[in-house]
């Protein structure tokens, strides 16, 4: 008796297992379809950038649209209160590459470098309430030109 | 023995000294390199001497450049910002005429700081005191406590601000000592703006600097001293 309940709980586990595999190949061949078409999807929605000269200069861009603000934070407080004005994290720096090269601003147009994004996402950011999103050279000849 | 000894010790010295000079430049270039400045030291006090026989009645120089440099629109009523102003002062019983420009005074125990509830007032190592807008929630009670009355708060929405000088409405401001230029090496915008050089910017702590050597031989004040605030700004011939 014992082993008949041994041998129908080894059936059950099999038939589990076949079931299983199952799921896991539609699974598979759904993610596999998936990625095939989903990129003409995303680039249809997800903003579009205008990054100035852009470059790579602190990490990968998906790195840094994940944790930018963690940067721009921690280097806020450093230059402030200690006078440590690392050019890699400043604000100023980034928008030095980033502001378009149309109009030397990060947040001028919808496409701005800083209002794609932070549009597309619904997140506004503060920044620019007091900091300037033009590029130094640029404001400097307009100050100067006034 | 002995000799063994001693070359042991002259090796460990030469080798000590070889390193030293081999590592100091490469730190430095690593930080070069790396866009990295120190930050502001302690070491450093950075004050002004201001010689008010040569401060003109009438030219506003200073203030001129002072808001180009960090641009503020010169307008002086009740809800404009002002860093820097002339004020003319007369001694009644003899007559004797001043001017001199007032400022924040970079106190060593600023009262501003004392005051602010959310520590966005500071004094940097080097005695520059600042505002941190990050954290200023603009109470004001900074501009109540501060006797030089040096401070201003933003009233209005700014916009085209200078990238280096960031301003904005609802916080207190106050001159920086163009804490921006300092760092870069530079002269405040006011001390090199001044026709009759009466502005001498240097550090109070450097006993071989300009500032240091002329507050040493030449009698200056500093205002309310009463306060014992210690300020950083000294006025000359008073």
């Amino acid at each position: 008796m014992r082993q008949l309940r041994d041998q129908s709980a080894v059936l059950r586990t099999c038939g589990s297992l076949a079931g299983f595999l199952k799921t896991l190949s539609v699974l598979i061949v759904a993610w596999f379809a998936l990625s095939v078409f989903s990129p003409a999807q995303a680039t249809e929605t997800s903003p579009k950038l205008d990054i100035g000269k852009g470059g790579e200069c602190v990490k990968d861009p998906q790195w840094m649209r994940k944790n930018h603000m963690h940067l721009l934070k921690h280097q806020r407080d450093e230059t402030v209160r200690k006078g440590i004005r690392e050019e890699s994290a400043s604000l100023k720096n980034c928008i030095e590459c980033h502001a378009s090269t149309k109009d030397d601003s990060v947040i001028a147009r919808e496409d701005s470098f800083c209002v794609g994004c932070h549009r597309y996402e619904a997140v506004k950011p503060d920044c620019f309430e007091c900091h300037s999103g033009t590029r130094k050279s640029a404001w400097l000849r307009q100050r100067d030109g006034k | 023995m002995n000799q063994v000894d001693l070359q042991r010790r002259s090796f460990l010295k030469a080798s000590a000294g070889a390193a030293a000079i081999a590592i100091a430049p490469g730190m430095m270039l690593y930080q070069v390199a790396n866009g990295q400045t120190a930050g502001a030291s302690s070491k450093v006090r950075w004050g002004m001497l201001i010689d008010t026989t040569q401060c003109k009645t009438g030219c506003n120089e200073c203030v001129t450049a002072c808001n180009r440099e960090n641009g503020l629109s010169g307008k002086t009523g009740p809800t404009d910002s002002q860093w820097i102003r002339k004020i003319e002062i007369k001694d009644i019983s003899s007559g004797r005429e001043l001017s001199l420009p007032m400022m924040c005074q970079h106190c060593e125990h600023p009262p501003c700081v004392d005051v602010c509830p959310t520590n966005a007032s500071f004094k940097r190592a080097d005695g520059i005191v600042l505002v941190d807008k990050h954290r200023c929630i603009g109470c004001r009670y900074c501009m109540m406590a501060c006797p030089y009355k040096a401070r201003s708060f933003v009233h209005e929405p700014l916009h085209d601000q200078n990238p280096d000088v960031p301003r904005g409405k609802g916080t207190v401001e106050s001159c920086t000592l163009c804490v921006h230029r300092v760092d870069e090496g530079r002269l405040p915008a006011c001390a090199e703006a001044c026709p009759n050089q009466a502005i001498l910017f240097g550090d109070l702590n450097d006993p071989d600097s300009e500032i240091a050597r002329k507050v040493r031989s030449v009698a200056s004040v500093q205002i309310r001293a009463d306060l014992q605030l210690n300020p950083g700004v000294r006025y000359q011939g008073m």
